[in-house]
């Protein structure tokens, strides 16, 4: 299914911030300093040394384990790519932040009605897409459909063998992610998160979970075939009480 | 007996010690609700969950565990003669979940949120589905409590119509809990590369629902012997003694697993080397399960009442330590992260168990929790009559009588 992805090509950018510049103003926060991702921050450029820069952002996993975590579905990965957040559904339980591979999502922890904030691929934006592609002057951060993104990546990567570490980053990592990184080394030189699970971690779960309705039946089935073999017994018992004429509680 | 030493309240250490404990819990209370978890709390954007999802959460329900087991030994099994430790384990149990609840409001963000699982659902979500079992079988334990509250205020009539349907709340009632006790568990799945490998395993609800189990038991015999000691209520150690033989069954198959799945992963050589991880682990395994399995199994140990609560003490404790672990230690260990509860953290953690106890006091006090069988009314009789000092001498606990606040 064709949906929105975005391009890092780290060997393109040149550090002058203008995507986290555009990120600030396109979330209405107030301009500041980005130097890791926090409630105010959903995107931020690292100095990785000799004129390396690598901008950190929310993945936007093609199996979100954040979406499939929370218990009300405030978090949701739409068609269109993007991960989204609906603060007026969320309870607060930060299982999203326990559950996100990546490290992105961040807390309001000083807020008595918190939320959980990170990049929303500015969906609000609709068709316009993301703030940050539109406003970097190198194509180092490019937008489009995800897929045709993947190919460009392969292309660049194959096709100029010393500038690129051969691998696209985002392809494998936790099933894979509609945000690409290609970069001058590895992703781990690059600062990028580690992340070696390659196929999508709500499987995980969902081995457990998917045993619920066996759970359920089995269970009653079982507890009552004993309630109703061991119920006998107890009939017996108390008939023998009767005839006593012994009092049972 | 027990009415008549609470006649004469004593300010003793429990007592001002919880009130204490209660008053700075409503304060840390209003600053958590007014300025943020972060004012109270060490959480942060690398840690987000500590000591109240590791303790008030996992280790509250886990140890309400007994509630389900005794239930079931009780109205499925038929064997009835553990009828009397059914109606104090049951509100164990119910007491415990209350504050899970509690704990559940000052943890999550936005407590005020906490019914939209209800209406908004995520069947892909393990925490929706704990959500819904801790709600189901909260209100199925209430259901189960209540005829202890109907008899109070002799309400038969209610009564009559609660009796019938009892076995199919005590199957449900099975059925929830072993469903949201190991997917308490299934929690952690998502988290492979986030949990140490001593701790993460794809068996993990599988390892959670043993062990509370086990947790469930251990937390009954303690509590009876608590009860015991505070109230001098006769609670026959055979039954606890019977049920502690339960105990090392379930402990070794707890062991059992928990070894096979270390050894099929090949995670034990992360036992080393040695640190701070690997003796939290053994501390874990060797006092938590070995050490009571094996004291246990000897049938002279089980003989006395003291050393029985002691094994089980330890139990409890060993089971409180895994899921501490997993959810603090084995997280620290995976990710580098680190995590130290503040001292807020723990005076509500605290305070809510101290509110818990105090419920329970006053609920034994108020209520039929306790068997009127033959030996208590004598008991009852004889410390009327004649005061605490005789009741010590028929007494069959050396210092059962003495209260609460002088043990």
């Amino acid at each position: 299914m064709a949906h929105r992805g975005i391009l890092v090509d780290v060997t393109k950018c040149i550090g002058c911030g203008s995507c986290v510049e555009a990120c600030q103003k396109s979330n209405q926060q107030p301009a500041h300093d980005a130097k890791g991702f926090d409630q105010q921050t959903y995107t931020f450029l690292m100095d990785r040394g000799s004129d390396t820069y690598v901008r950190r952002l929310c993945m936007h996993c093609e199996n979100p384990s954040c979406a499939s975590v929370c218990p009300v579905g405030a978090l949701r990965k739409t068609a269109e790519g993007p991960v989204t957040y609906d603060p007026d559904k969320c309870m607060g339980c930060r299982y999203c932040m326990m559950a996100c591979p990546f490290g992105v999502p961040t807390y309001e922890w000083y807020s008595a009605a918190p939320r959980v904030r990170k990049c929303q691929m500015c969906a609000h934006r609709g068709a316009a897409g993301p703030a940050c592609a539109e406003a970097c002057p190198t194509g180092a951060t490019i937008t489009g459909d995800r897929e045709e993104l993947l190919a460009e990546a392969r292309r660049r990567v194959a096709s100029d063998p010393k500038t690129y570490f051969q691998r696209v980053y985002g392809v494998t990592e936790a099933g894979g992610t509609d945000v690409l990184y290609i970069g001058p080394r590895e992703s781990k030189a690059l600062g990028l998160p580690r992340v070696e699970t390659s196929g999508p971690l709500p499987d995980l779960t969902w081995n457990a979970l998917k045993h619920i309705p066996d759970v359920v039946l089995f269970g009653g089935v079982f507890l009552g075939g004993l309630f109703w073999l061991t119920k006998r017994k107890e009939d017996v018992a108390r008939a023998e009480h009767a005839e006593k004429g012994e009092h049972h509680v | 007996m027990f009415k008549h030493r609470f006649a004469s309240p004593q300010l003793g250490f429990w007592t001002v010690t919880s009130v204490v404990m209660i008053a700075v819990l409503g304060a840390v209370a209003f600053l958590r609700f007014t300025k943020g978890l972060g004012a109270v709390t060490n959480l942060s954007d690398t840690f987000p969950w500590g000591l109240w999802i590791g303790f008030d959460v996992l280790c509250g329900v886990g140890l309400a565990a007994g509630g389900f087991a005794v239930t079931a030994t009780v109205h499925i099994l038929h064997l009835k003669e553990f009828k009397p430790i059914l109606r104090p384990t049951v509100l164990t149990a119910f007491l415990g979940y209350i504050l899970v609840v509690c704990g559940l409001v000052f943890d999550l963000g936005k407590p005020w949120n906490i019914w939209h699982p209800i209406i908004m659902w995520n069947p892909h979500s393990v925490m929706f589905e704990v959500g819904w079992c801790v709600m189901l079988y909260t209100s199925v334990l209430s259901l189960e409590f209540a005829p202890v509250v109907l008899e109070r205020f002799k309400l038969d009539w209610l009564l009559r119509l609660l009796k019938p349907i009892t076995p199919v709340l005590v199957i449900l009632g099975v059925i929830l809990s072993t469903l949201h006790q190991s997917s308490l568990g299934s929690l952690f799945l998502i988290l492979p590369e986030k949990v140490h490998p001593l701790w993460y395993t794809p068996v993990l609800p599988v390892l959670f629902f043993v062990s509370a189990l086990a947790a469930g038991i251990g937390m009954t015999v303690v509590e009876s012997w608590f009860s015991r000691r505070a109230f001098g209520k006769p609670i026959e150690t055979h039954l606890l003694s019977r049920l502690s033989r339960v105990s090392v069954v379930v402990l070794a198959i707890y062991f059992a697993l928990r070894m096979r799945d270390l050894i099929a992963r090949h995670a034990l050589a992360t036992l080393f080397p040695l640190n701070s991880v690997s003796a939290m682990f053994l501390a874990e395994i060797a006092l938590g399960v070995v050490v009571p399995m094996v004291l246990l199994a000897i049938p002279r140990f089980r003989e006395s009442p003291k050393r029985l609560a002691v094994a089980q003490g330890m139990v409890v404790l060993g089971f409180i330590f895994h899921r501490l672990n997993i959810s603090v230690t084995a997280v620290e260990a995976a990710t580098g992260r680190t995590y130290l509860p503040s001292v807020m953290e723990f005076l509500v953690s605290a305070g809510l168990v101290a509110v818990g106890i105090w419920i329970f006091l006053l609920a034994c006090r108020y209520l039929p929790i306790f068997p009127e069988g033959a030996m208590a009314e004598e008991e009852q009789r004889v410390g009327q009559h004649a005061g605490a000092a005789e009741v010590k001498a028929v007494s069959p606990l050396p210092g059962a009588v003495t209260a609460f606040d002088h043990t």
